[in-house]
């Protein structure tokens, strides 16, 4: 299934998440509200999309971004689900009762970005130490003991 | 293996007698984990009840020391993800680098990175196939697939210089082109390497011991496959006919003429066995490749030492040794990646190890973790 044709799948079952749905580098992509993320997560799964590829976060500075890559295996297509999160209050629903795979990755997402998911079933830290002072992949994260390369480019 | 007693939670046997849950610490740094993982496993008896991975021995922090780098420095770093496999890692960097930049590939660029990366499915599947073997007793069978692996690694040692970390697959083709009769190289040893791989399949997987350590061993059926993210021989052992390289074909896979294999029950041995005949499609798909590649550029012309894509996000995936293989990169149209996130086939492959190992002796338990090849550098990252 190609690009379009998925649209037109989307747009004609889901006709509200149609204008949200837009293709760049040649992937679709759905950026959806933070309180239609789980919902139109569950939409998609209804769609055909049964399995979930990733989930991880891009710290935006203004607000985390949660990236979540579906793919339909019937249907050959793939789709990105895109939402934000505000930094002042860093939580979002899991994905993990959609599709099982969500548990590690938001863990890893947890641990490295400190967004907390609503409803994990384990919610600890996953690469990191238990004890550890902060969540590295955060933009303002700071340590003393990085050392940024030189500036010479 | 240390034996640590964390907690004694009475429980009870079916005749109501007292009995103790030991809690065994397996790991961190245990030939049987396959690298530096630590599974808490609780017992009851020989018999696994509870089995949690703890891993992050080996976490270096690629994805935040790669925001801190341009795009070409940042292949090193992808060396040291998968380090059984590091052409998958190289190549699926440079494909999102290439997606983000619009860099377009030459044509024999992209058949020598088939190339390689099919002799890194054999090299990297061997290492696995021979480690199950290690695992139930064998050691002959490590031994043997050692033996082929060491070829593939010397034309690699040829081609790039290194024999683990090879930095071979550019952002816009490769390093440099093979040397001269590598090429006839690779088909002698591709020719050679179906005998072989058939007396690997005689040696151990017809052997009765390797069977009865192996079979019915971590049953994965196709539904938990499916809803866990499981991808590349461990999915395929369940019976998941989920390979990239068809079902969302990339490269130049369009081309070549290969079947997927796929197990029927799940367990160990399927996953193994679908190992070993992958390394052998393998070789039909380097076969046809030498057929077909011709003389040219193996580097895109004019692309600038500095790559600065426009701002933006890209993914691209492939399928490596352990599965999906996919690279998340954003860019900020700076000279270095606002973030990098790499889709690590055996992080996902082996959240299934508490899912799999209940049930099971603890014994098992090492068979079941080999079976599903995590290695520790891409899943730790």
């Amino acid at each position: 299934m190609n690009i379009d044709e998925l649209r037109e799948h989307l747009c004609g079952t889901y006709p509200d998440l149609c204008p949200l749905f837009s293709i760049e580098f040649g992937d679709g992509v759905l950026i959806v509200d933070r309180g239609r993320y789980w919902s139109a997560a569950k939409d998609l799964k209804d769609l055909g999309f049964d399995r979930l590829g990733m989930i991880t976060a891009v710290d935006g500075v203004d607000d985390f971004e949660i990236v979540a890559r579906v793919t339909a295996r019937e249907m050959g297509a793939h789709i990105f689900l895109k939402t934000h999160v505000p930094r002042d209050e860093p939580a979002i629903e899991t994905l993990t009762d959609l599709w099982p795979a969500a548990d590690w990755q938001e863990r890893e997402v947890y641990d490295l970005f400190g967004i907390s998911f609503r409803g994990h079933p384990d919610m600890r830290r996953i690469l990191l130490p238990d004890d550890w002072v902060g969540h590295p992949l955060r933009k303002d994260y700071r340590d003393e003991r990085i050392i940024r390369r030189p500036d010479y480019i | 293996m240390a034996i640590e007693v964390e907690s004694r939670t009475p429980v009870h046997d079916e005749d109501g007698r007292a009995v103790e849950e030991l809690v065994l610490n397996v790991g961190p740094a245990h030939p049987s984990t396959h690298g530096v993982c630590r599974i808490i496993a609780h017992l009851d008896g020989e018999v696994v009840t509870r089995a949690e991975p703890v891993i992050g021995y080996l976490h270096r922090g690629i994805e935040k020391m790669a925001e801190n780098r341009t795009y070409l420095q940042i292949v090193p770093l992808t060396d040291r993800l998968d380090y059984v496999g590091s052409m998958y890692a190289n190549w699926a960097y440079c494909r999102a680098v290439e997606r983000l930049a619009g860099i377009g590939v030459p044509e024999r660029a992209e058949y020598l990175r088939v190339i390689t990366c099919e002799l890194q499915r054999i090299a990297s599947h061997m290492m696995s196939i021979g480690s199950t073997g290690a695992d139930t007793g064998a050691f002959t069978m490590f031994v043997y697939a050692f033996d082929v692996r060491e070829r593939v690694v010397e034309l690699f040692e040829a081609l790039t210089g290194s024999r683990l970390t090879y930095c071979y697959v550019r952002p816009g083709g490769v390093a440099a082109d093979a040397p001269e009769g590598w090429l006839d190289d690779v088909r002698r040893v591709v020719g050679e390497m179906p005998a072989r791989l058939a007396e690997l399949d005689r040696l151990f997987f017809g052997n009765v011991i390797a069977r009865g350590r192996l079979k019915g061993v971590g049953v994965l059926d196709v539904a938990t496959a499916v809803a866990w993210g499981a991808s590349g021989p461990v999915a395929r052992g369940s019976g998941v006919g989920w390979d990239l390289r068809k079902s969302d074909t990339y490269s130049l896979y369009p081309r070549f003429d290969f079947d997927v294999p796929v197990g029927e029950r799940g367990d160990a041995y399927d996953r193994a066995r679908v190992r070993l005949w992958e390394s052998v499609e393998s070789c039909r798909i380097i076969e046809q490749a030498l057929d077909q590649i011709e003389p040219g550029h193996v580097h895109a012309p004019g692309l600038p030492r500095l790559l600065k894509p426009r701002p933006g996000d890209a993914y691209d995936h492939i399928e490596s040794a352990r599965g999906s293989l996919g690279v998340y990169l954003v860019s900020d149209g700076s000279p270095r990646p606002y973030r990098m996130k790499v889709r690590s086939p055996a992080f996902c492959n082996l959240a299934l190890l508490p899912l799999l190992a209940p049930g099971h002796t603890i014994s098992d338990l090492v068979v079941i973790l080999g079976s599903l090849d995590p290695v520790f550098g891409e899943v730790d990252r």
